[in-house]
């Protein structure tokens, strides 16, 4: 028989899930946890300094890993700061398990010190959530959100528990088993064959790759797929990497800001294979307009996925891998020689242009540079924005879990931190943080965090003092009404890494910036690189929203 | 250059439908559901709820328009880990008729 209070308790089975780094700041509501975890010699604690970056380190580990990660917050603002992260965690199908400290139970419903309904107002952005009502729960609820944050379609779960449950006793016999994820729906085999049989049959066929093919581990599967049957092969920004980029049947990001080739060989398909993919309207433009002449083959894992936006011809439930799997051996060898001599004359006729992309200075050469300066191991994350698509569009991303960036939600601020929990979980790798001015100023203080770990992350600040995807699409689609979208004041970003205690260097005095940005990101440890980009360099080419994808702007 | 935005439906003119739920029996279950279909804007015209005879599930049933999202509407409500089971039935159930009488 075991004896023990419900923060241990928690503490204990955290060690025997496999968790070994968690993100969080302390608080009331809290403390008996931390009074525990500061027990443990398993788990190290890194203290963020503000609890979103906490959400969005455990993100970044789990991005990385794959793995479920871990974040800790107090009550009521405590809680509240880390929604953001969760949402974002939602959106991109991101496996976390948030434990918030709660006022006692007695206290709940009576507006107590910090107090919020963090239950009630995680309910639409959690994949599940819990409010522990005893600590002999908690022998159930770890396993359980463990379990629920990684099985099928992977996502955020909340643990919402009381003060006094984390101090009440406990007895039992046994620890339950470290959760395993649910074994995965078995996939319908004539739907499969009818599948084989559409791209055996297709003419101008494609295929369109989502993060789901990065969640699944199946990307080799999906580029074995293309080459077998010949598909032109699009990603997702939350899929880039899946297939490198240099892949001849690579045709590259589809979507808003998508090389006009792209979106104009998705316009000709006559069937579209998308897989772990969700017609997200960033990506497919005015949906009764996006692959008009192409029959549709979409495998998901989530069920409410297939016919939400288009209906399918052929969907299949299934684990990505899994039907790949099943997939591949009744799909026949195909060079298809017309198609792709086609696909090729649209590439040559309408290719990605990136003016300056030999020079350091301009953001798509800096992009290059970056790239040119690092391997394939590299980790690169972003913030969102104009910077966020021109990575998107120009870094060449060569393997699954490269690229971190915030995608569903697009949050400013989501770039150091995440950057921070990539480090926290691969301490071997260089980890490059792509930022704009705007959203690195929405998480600076973790810089605190990012000098007091010493990680090896370089932030590639392109600033251009303005939040330039506004500023865009105010000249762009608002008569050029420019409002609150260019900063009047302009800080010394240079100044402010050195005052947290971190080496910054400066492209834009640099006698050599190719050199000066490749020794920075060569160097060990954290480092600031700033960079200045003119405010009237836009992200071309660009898709007006609601619009049809073919119908792109500039590019 | 106007954004997609789902406006409400016109459901008045469809059909309706009685959706039978086997849910976990706790606080908060109902929320999780409701949220679901106040979200987007899909009119639950009834909901009656009550825990079944070993208390630790209960069944939940909504009378529901049967538009072109309720298709949409029960793959979300499958979704919620608290949901074990969807029926559907037709309008012609009894079970909100019966208690007709007591909403006049």
């Amino acid at each position: 028989m075991m004896q023990m209070t419900g923060a241990e308790l928690i503490v204990r089975l955290l060690e025997r899930q496999g968790i070994r780094t968690i993100a969080g700041i302390p608080g009331g509501a809290i403390l008996p946890l931390y009074d525990a975890l500061s027990g443990s010699d398993i788990i190290r604690h890194v203290l963020a300094r503000h609890e979103q970056g906490a959400g969005f380190m455990a993100q970044g580990m789990a991005r990385v890993s794959g793995r479920p990660e871990v974040c800790f917050a107090s009550s009521g603002p405590g809680a509240t700061n880390l929604v953001t992260a969760i949402a974002d965690a939602r959106l991109d199908s991101i496996p976390m398990v948030a434990i918030t400290g709660q006022v006692p139970l007695s206290m709940i419903g009576t507006d107590a010190f910090q107090e919020v309904d963090i239950y009630g107002m995680t309910v639409p952005i959690t994949k599940h959530n819990f409010l522990v009502r005893s600590a002999a729960d908690l022998l159930e609820v770890i396993p359980q959100a463990f379990r629920i944050a990684m099985s099928g379609r992977p996502g955020p779960v909340l643990v919402d528990i009381p003060k006094d449950v984390q101090n009440q006793i406990v007895s039992f016999d046994a620890y339950p088993e470290p959760a395993v994820p649910d074994s995965m729906p078995v996939p319908d085999m004539a739907a499969i064959e009818s599948a084989a049989k559409m791209i055996d049959e297709a003419e101008r066929p494609v295929l369109y790759l989502g993060g789901g093919v990065v969640h699944s581990g199946a990307s080799r599967l999906a580029v074995t797929l293309a080459e077998q049957a010949g598909l032109p092969t699009t990603m997702t920004l939350m899929a880039l990497g899946t297939m490198p980029i240099d892949h001849p049947l690579s045709i590259g990001m589809l979507g808003m800001h998508a090389a006009r080739y792209t979106n104009f060989i998705l316009e000709e398909s006559d069937l579209l294979i998308c897989v772990g993919a969700r017609f997200d309207d960033r990506a497919i433009g005015k949906a009764a307009q996006f692959c008009p002449n192409a029959q549709i083959i979409h495998i998901d894992i989530d069920p409410a996925e297939l016919h939400k936006i288009k209906t399918a011809h052929v969907a299949i439930n299934g684990d990505v891998a899994t039907v790949l799997e099943a997939l591949l051996p009744r799909v026949k060898q195909s060079l298809r020689k017309r198609w792709l001599s086609h696909v090729d004359g649209l590439k040559s006729r309408f290719p990605m242009a990136m003016p300056g992309r030999d020079d350091p200075r301009t953001h798509y050469g800096l992009v290059h540079a970056v790239a040119a300066a690092l391997d394939n191991e590299a980790v690169i994350a972003t913030d969102v924005g104009q910077h966020q698509m021109w990575v998107a569009q120009a870094y060449p991303f060569r393997r699954p879990r490269q690229w971190l960036t915030s995608g569903g939600l697009g949050t400013m601020g989501f770039g150091v931190p995440a950057a921070i929990g990539a480090a926290l979980s691969e301490p071997d790798r260089t980890v490059v943080c792509f930022t704009g001015d705007g959203s690195f100023k929405m998480n600076i203080q973790e810089l605190a965090t990012l000098a007091e770990e010493g990680l090896n992350v370089k932030i590639v600040l392109m600033n251009n003092n303005s939040l330039g995807l506004v500023y865009q699409q105010q000249n762009l689609f608002y008569g050029k009404r420019v409002f609150a979208s260019k900063y009047r004041g302009e800080p010394d970003f240079l100044k402010i890494a050195e005052g947290f205690g971190i080496a910054a260097v400066d492209l834009d005095s640099s006698p050599n910036p190719r050199a000066t940005l490749a020794q920075a990101l060569q160097s060990r440890g954290p480092c600031l690189i700033h960079a200045s980009i003119s405010r009237e360099e836009f992200v071309y080419p660009m898709v007006p929203p609601g619009a049809a994808n073919t119908e792109m702007i500039g590019g | 250059m106007i954004e997609q935005v789902a406006e409400p439906l016109q459901q008045q003119g469809f059909a309706k439908v009685v959706l039978e739920l086997e849910v976990n029996n706790h606080p908060g279950v109902m929320s999780h559901i409701c949220n679901l279909f106040a979200r987007r804007a899909f009119n639950v015209e009834g909901i009656l709820c009550m825990p079944m005879s070993d208390a630790s599930r209960s069944r939940i049933w909504l009378l529901v328009f049967e538009d072109q999202r309720l298709e949409q509407m029960v793959l979300q409500v499958e979704k919620l880990v608290d949901v074990l089971s969807v029926r559907r039935h037709g309008a012609e159930h009894e079970v909100f008729e019966r208690l007709e009488k007591y909403f006049h």
